[in-house]
């Protein structure tokens, strides 16, 4: 066993291996978890715990200060005809926006995200991935989404994968750091599994699956493996390591799945947003028409919800 | 385990499967079924009244409360269903054309598929199974093992090339209550495949879907006396066993029944396949993938409540990771959903019968009383019908009853191993022999095990898999003959040698 010092303090033994994982009995586990007939008073509060856990995300070239301040007036309150559903987990955007995001959610306890680390790649000298990270902090994010180096984790330089987590957890300071493996580039669910396990040893406050950049992102039988990872993870330091399920989830039965699966991978404590959010961008609207679905009988169309 | 001169542990954190988001009930409807009050039995296509004036009542085990009432067949009246199905085997059966008599089977298995949701909340009202499993699992697989052996009926010179097979004749089965229409598809599909014609009996507690079943037989216009269908407990079943009519005797029940209709049926011409009780080793090593091990673990042996013959219920661990297992099995364990059959999220419906739960206990206070550590899963049960916890046993001997004895409820005894060699010699030392199961990411570890398991069905990181194109049978106690793929025709034929 190598003994790390772990960022945190307090020395974490770094296994040897990961243990391996069965791709066809996780799988049917994962669909498995998705038949649970979820309804009435359990859809409503598991769709309002959606909302709480979500990173409202924009993420595209062309954003811009206006884009941002409107998204974060959703973030604060998703439909204006209902003040008790919401605010969302935080609002993700690019370094820039964040002095944007932070001025329009000032004081509202909603947390503001960057993604750094030359995002979405995360191919560049990491001098310069570090500073992406101290900018987006200096800027106000309290929360920073990282890439980890997919080549150096498939060529098998775990050390180097390592190393750079811990080194942006140290950049990081205060905020929180959420690793993004991008699982769709990693090929198998062993090495899903491995990387989650070195990102937590380097640091980690949440895992996270993609950057929504690339296919597949996130799936029911990816998340599963990482937080059978994230358990394991608890086992063995009693440390809460948080899970972050991003992109390709768009509908609001595909968040109460991801739900199902948190409850019985790990249970009552993951089930905050301080443990579990989703990254997305159409997530909300679709939970919002299932919230008002249930409440008022009627499905209402599309216009009915503000496109932020 | 731990020795004195440890250090004392610091608090083992854990996690906590509570009320935080609870699932409301999910009821499947079941105002679409429609139970007949008076069952009565089915002999040469139509339903007729048991000679012997007799009912028993069919009760459901979830509530209690009487489902219906069956006729209790006497010896008058088995004769009169081997009579009808010995005249639609000489003038009916036997001489049809093959593939006509495929073109029923067909048939048989499409209606199954169309009354599936109905056949499904019957099978969970009348045993207690969850619905998601006889939703998901006992219906479709009753479906497939009829189209399988449909496309057999006119390939039967195939099969078994220059050795012109033929059918024995009249086949007396009796089946089982913890897949009952799973069961009697098992049974009546390759028979019929083959040329025979049958007399079914279902288990005296299950008997509701054989007798859809029988239902179904006259909306395809199967013609009469080819399969009946007669309800009764063990003296019905003995009658229709020593029947000097069959020619065929096919069980799937217990060890102990099975040995006397051996017995009885010694120095007669009857032909005999028997699938018995089982003990089956689920034997994980440490190299496994866990967490996939830990479903397989929990499924084969609380799938169906542990009413599986072939059920995974001694788990051999290797001792390296014999406390983390214990770990995730409890907390796997926790999040088990035990309660109403038809809700759609229960995971573990009630308990078969009374008597059968009297049986758990009994083993259980036993193997308390022998020393071994259990666990039960902290879920509440309800206050009627019969229920029992989904339970663990850690610290389990190799002599203990509970490590020998057949359960058939969902309790599982967990043994130790250091070696291969170790788990193969505990994994065989058993008079049962029907099913295995190895958890390991290494290829010839799994095959080395695999290829000295004395057992018919060899699970690899998997558990409690069913295909009709598989053979299923037992080795030892567990019975003798095949049920499934291409060997299930054999029971039921006559080839030259």
């Amino acid at each position: 066993m190598a003994m790390v010092s772990s960022p945190r303090g307090g020395p974490y033994a770094l296994p040897f291996r990961s243990p391996p994982v069965d791709q066809v009995y996780v799988e049917e586990r994962a669909v498995a978890l998705g038949k649970r007939s979820i309804k009435k008073e359990t859809k409503v509060a598991g769709l309002r715990l959606a909302v709480r856990m979500m990173d409202l995300t924009t993420l595209e070239g062309k954003d811009s200060p206006g884009k941002v301040r409107s998204l974060c007036a959703k973030a604060l309150r998703p439909l204006d005809t209902d003040p008790t559903i919401g605010p969302v987990g935080a609002v993700c955007v690019y370094p820039n926006m964040v002095p944007v995001a932070v001025e329009a959610l000032k004081g509202s306890g909603v947390h503001v995200a960057s993604v750094a680390t030359a995002f979405p790649s995360g191919l560049s000298p990491l001098p310069i991935k570090l500073e992406d990270v101290r900018r987006a902090v200096d800027f106000g994010a309290d929360e920073i989404d990282m890439v980890i180096d997919r080549g150096a984790m498939l060529s098998g330089e775990y050390a180097r994968v390592y190393d750079e987590i811990a080194q942006t957890k140290e950049a990081c300071g205060a905020a929180h750091l959420k690793v993004i493996l991008e699982t769709g580039e990693l090929g198998t669910y062993d090495t899903v599994r491995h990387a989650s396990d070195i990102a937590m040893a380097a640091g980690a406050d949440f895992i996270k699956t993609s950057t929504g950049k690339i296919t597949p992102a996130a799936t029911p039988a990816v998340t599963l493996v990482m937080l059978e990872a994230i358990r394991d993870f608890f086992y063995a330091t009693g440390r809460r390591i948080g899970m972050k399920p991003a992109g390709g989830i768009r509908t609001a039965k595909q968040a109460l799945h991801y739900l199902v699966i948190v409850k019985e991978t790990l249970g009552d404590a993951w089930l905050t947003p301080d443990l579990f959010r989703f990254g997305a961008s159409t997530l909300l609207n679709d939970v919002l028409m299932q919230l008002e679905k249930e409440r008022t009988g009627a499905y209402q169309g599309q216009d009915y919800f503000s496109k932020d | 385990m731990s020795m004195t001169h440890d250090p004392p542990k610091a608090a083992v954190p854990a996690l906590d499967f509570g009320a935080a988001w609870t699932y409301a009930p999910a009821p499947e409807a079941t105002d679409h079924v429609k139970i007949k009050p008076r069952h009565e039995l089915f002999i040469d296509g139509s339903w007729q009244a048991p000679r012997s004036g007799r009912y028993f009542d069919s009760i459901s085990p979830s509530s209690e409360a009487k489902l219906t009432e069956v006729a209790e067949a006497s010896e008058a009246d088995v004769d009169a269903a081997v009579s009808a199905a010995r005249r639609a085997y000489e003038q009916v059966w036997s001489r049809m054309k093959p593939l006509e008599r495929g073109k029923y089977i067909y048939r048989i298995a499409r209606r199954i598929q169309e009354k599936a949701r109905e056949l499904a909340v019957a099978e969970s009202l009348d045993g207690g199974k969850p619905i998601k499993e006889s939703r998901d699992v006992d219906i479709p697989l009753a479906a497939a093992h009829f189209f399988y052996y449909a496309g057999w009926a006119d390939k039967l010179d195939h099969a078994f090339p220059g050795s012109n097979p033929r059918p024995l004749g009249v086949a007396g089965q009796v089946i089982p209550w913890n897949f009952p229409l799973l069961m009697a598809a098992w049974k009546i599909a390759p028979a019929l495949a083959c040329g025979n014609t049958v007399v079914l009996k279902p288990a005296e507690t299950t008997p509701l879907t054989a007798l859809m079943l029988a239902e179904i037989f006259r909306e395809v216009d199967l013609p009469p006396g080819v399969v009946n269908i007669i309800t009764g407990a063990g003296a019905t079943g003995a009658a229709l066993v020593r029947h000097p009519g069959v020619d065929k005797v096919a069980f799937t029940g217990s060890t102990a029944v099975g040995k006397q209709i051996q017995k009885s049926l010694a120095g007669s011409r009857k032909k005999l396949t028997l699938e018995l009780g089982g003990k089956a080793a689920n034997i994980v090593f440490a190299d496994a993938p866990i967490d996939q091990a830990i479903e397989g673990i929990i499924g084969g042996i609380f799938f169906n409540q542990g009413h599986v013959c072939c059920a995974g219920s001694r788990l051999l661990v290797e001792e390296s990771v014999h406390d983390l297992v214990v770990r995730k099995l409890k907390d796997r364990m926790a999040t088990l959903r035990l309660g109403d059959p038809l809700d759609k999220n229960t995971d573990v419906g009630a308990i078969n019968s009374r008597m059968q739960l009297e049986k758990i206990r009994e083993l259980v206070a036993a193997g308390e009383q022998e020393g071994a550590e259990r666990f039960s899963a902290p879920c509440p049960l309800p206050p009627r019908g019969f229920w029992f916890p989904p339970t663990i046993f850690t610290n389990v001997s190799l002599s203990h009853r509970i490590a020998r004895e057949e359960i058939f409820g969902p309790v599982l005894s967990i043994l130790t191993f250091r070696t291969p060699e170790e788990a193969l010699e505990k994994a065989n030392n058993t008079f049962y022999g029907l099913s295995a199961g190895i958890w390991t990411d290494k290829g010839a570890k799994l095959f080395w095990m695999a290829n000295r398991l004395r057992a018919g069905v060899v699970w690899g990181n998997t558990y409690n898999k069913f295909d009709p194109t598989s053979p299923f049978g037992g080795y030892k106690e567990s019975g003798f003959g095949r049920e499934g793929g291409k060997a299930g025709l054999l029971p039921y034929l006559e080839v030259n040698g």
